[in-house]
């Protein structure tokens, strides 16, 4: 396996950003990636901060979903990966711990279409705190109620917890696959492209609740929707062949990004 | 690399729409001008009637605008410049109401000949003209270096509209007779002075396109 890790000048263009309210929750320095001998990311170098929304975009292939994954090790799971790099999550090294469980715990995850189990919308949401152990039917009941309200979607399945998670809609599933990863009290909570696989009401749903979890969470998320980037982000970062090209406040990578190729893709130019 | 020809010929169907609107308000600042010199009634009234046709273009390029927002959802550049086409397409039309200004004042003022000399409204004219056409082209080009050279006659508009105003106003002391034609000539000037900021807000719509943040050239 080619480990030879390339050398490339970090191009990341930052302008001086607002003061953070709740200061660095992710801190990313040095991350090279390789799928076996091809290089997925070059020397990225991202500070994320607590209780905001991130934005990842760039075209496809461009490493920002495999820079995701690799905040909470899902990488981990696939053949031949080799990272090198520092993630440091609440100033601890990811790659150093071995309790990956723990770390997907505090790092949850909501993926593209919803993935829910075939088994009851309530038990889809208890799968984690009874994995967890939580046995107490009480606990249970306060942890689904609080999760689901949380993913605004409680009284839509209030009357209906114990039916097929599967017989909701894709938008109350994925809001249901949210308050399953909200269940585990994550601190942080990635998303890939949540939204991609829903119509625009369940989209909007979506964002809304994105807006409102900010204030507990850290969100990172990965779109192909650049309204929507600009809608629920506070910060965007620009990924283009594995690099960061420029992360910014996301009002500025929208209105006036520094760098042409920032442009270039947010105006549509290529991509 | 995807060129969005589509859009990019949206944005140029668009510049055409303000480089006529300039145009027809460039013929009809000439057009009140030659009216007032000359006390040309007709002319002035057809810069009057003529109006309508900027005030459509303005009305067409509002609906162009907010239709290239809803389908296109423009952003940086793309969004600066349909923002800066929207704000100069207002200010043009506002412009262009001045030149109307100048015409009706044509018509209540009487022959103004000799009075003209005392004021610089000539020279305003002349330089409002070629502030306007910077501006635009400013715009047009993105070129910042315009939009600062319209900023710098704007200055000197300045001068002379605050030069004609003591002249006519020390003078209409001594002329009491001549109330009616001096208010006139003071309107013109006045005019002519705002004609000038509303183009300086042109080139600054340019400034913000070019650079992405706001400009005050008018302080």
């Amino acid at each position: 396996m080619g480990t030879t890790v390339i050398e490339r000048k970090d191009g990341v263009r930052k302008s001086q950003m607002k003061q953070q309210s709740g200061g660095t929750k992710i801190n990313v320095k040095d991350l090279d990636l390789f799928y076996g001998d091809k290089q997925a990311l070059y020397k990225v170098a991202l500070d994320i901060h607590e209780k905001e929304v991130t934005a990842l975009i760039g075209p496809s292939g461009c490493g920002k979903s495999t820079f995701l994954r690799s905040l909470n090790r899902m990488n981990d799971l696939i053949d031949g990966v080799k990272i090198t790099g520092d993630i440091m999550i609440d100033n601890e090294n990811i790659y150093e711990t071995n309790d990956v469980i723990k770390l997907r715990t505090k790092v949850g995850m909501v993926f593209q279409k919803p993935n829910l189990f075939p088994m009851s919308i309530y038990d889809n949401v208890a799968y984690g705190p009874r994995m967890q152990g939580i046995k107490s039917k009480k606990e249970l009941n306060e942890i689904v109620e609080e999760s689901l309200r949380g993913a605004a979607i409680w009284d839509e399945v209030k009357d209906r917890l114990k039916t097929s998670a599967l017989g909701l809609s894709g938008g109350q599933q994925q809001r249901v696959c949210i308050a399953r990863a909200i269940a585990m009290k994550p601190e942080i909570i990635l998303m890939d492209e949540p939204t991609s696989a829903l119509d625009p009401i369940s989209t909007l749903k979506v964002e809304e609740l994105i807006a409102n979890m900010k204030k507990d969470y850290t969100i990172v998320i990965v779109t192909h929707n650049m309204q929507q980037a600009a809608r629920v982000s506070d910060k965007t970062a620009f990924f283009l062949n594995g690099e960061i090209i420029e992360y910014d406040e996301t009002n500025n990578i929208f209105s006036m990004p520094k760098d042409q190729r920032t442009e270039d893709y947010v105006t549509g130019r290529f991509g | 690399m995807v060129v969005r020809e589509n859009y990019e010929n949206k944005l140029q169907e668009l510049k055409d729409k303000i480089i006529e609107m300039n145009r027809l308000t460039v013929s009809s600042f000439e057009k009140a001008f030659t009216a007032f010199k000359t006390q040309d009634i007709e002319l002035a009234l057809k810069v009057i009637e003529e109006d309508t046709a900027i005030d459509n273009l303005e009305a067409e390029i509002n609906q162009f605008v907010v239709w290239l927002m809803v389908k296109e959802q423009p952003v940086a550049r793309d969004l600066r410049g349909i923002i800066g086409a929207l704000k100069i397409s207002s200010d043009i039309e506002r412009i262009a109401d001045f030149a109307v200004n100048i015409a009706k004042s044509t018509i209540k003022i009487g022959n103004p000949q000799s009075l003209l000399s005392m004021t610089n409204i000539e020279q305003m004219k002349e330089l409002s003209i070629m502030m306007l056409q910077k501006a635009v082209q400013a715009f047009l080009d993105e070129n910042m270096v315009l939009a600062k050279e319209v900023a710098g006659l704007d200055d000197q508009v300045d001068e002379y509209y605050g030069e004609t105003y003591k002249r006519i106003t020390s003078y209409l002391s001594e002329h009491p007779e001549e109330t009616n034609q001096l208010v006139q000539l003071l309107f013109i000037n006045r005019y002519l002075e705002r004609t000038a900021d509303h183009i300086t807000n042109i080139a600054e719509s340019a400034a913000y396109l070019i650079k992405g943040r706001i400009y005050d050239l008018n302080p």
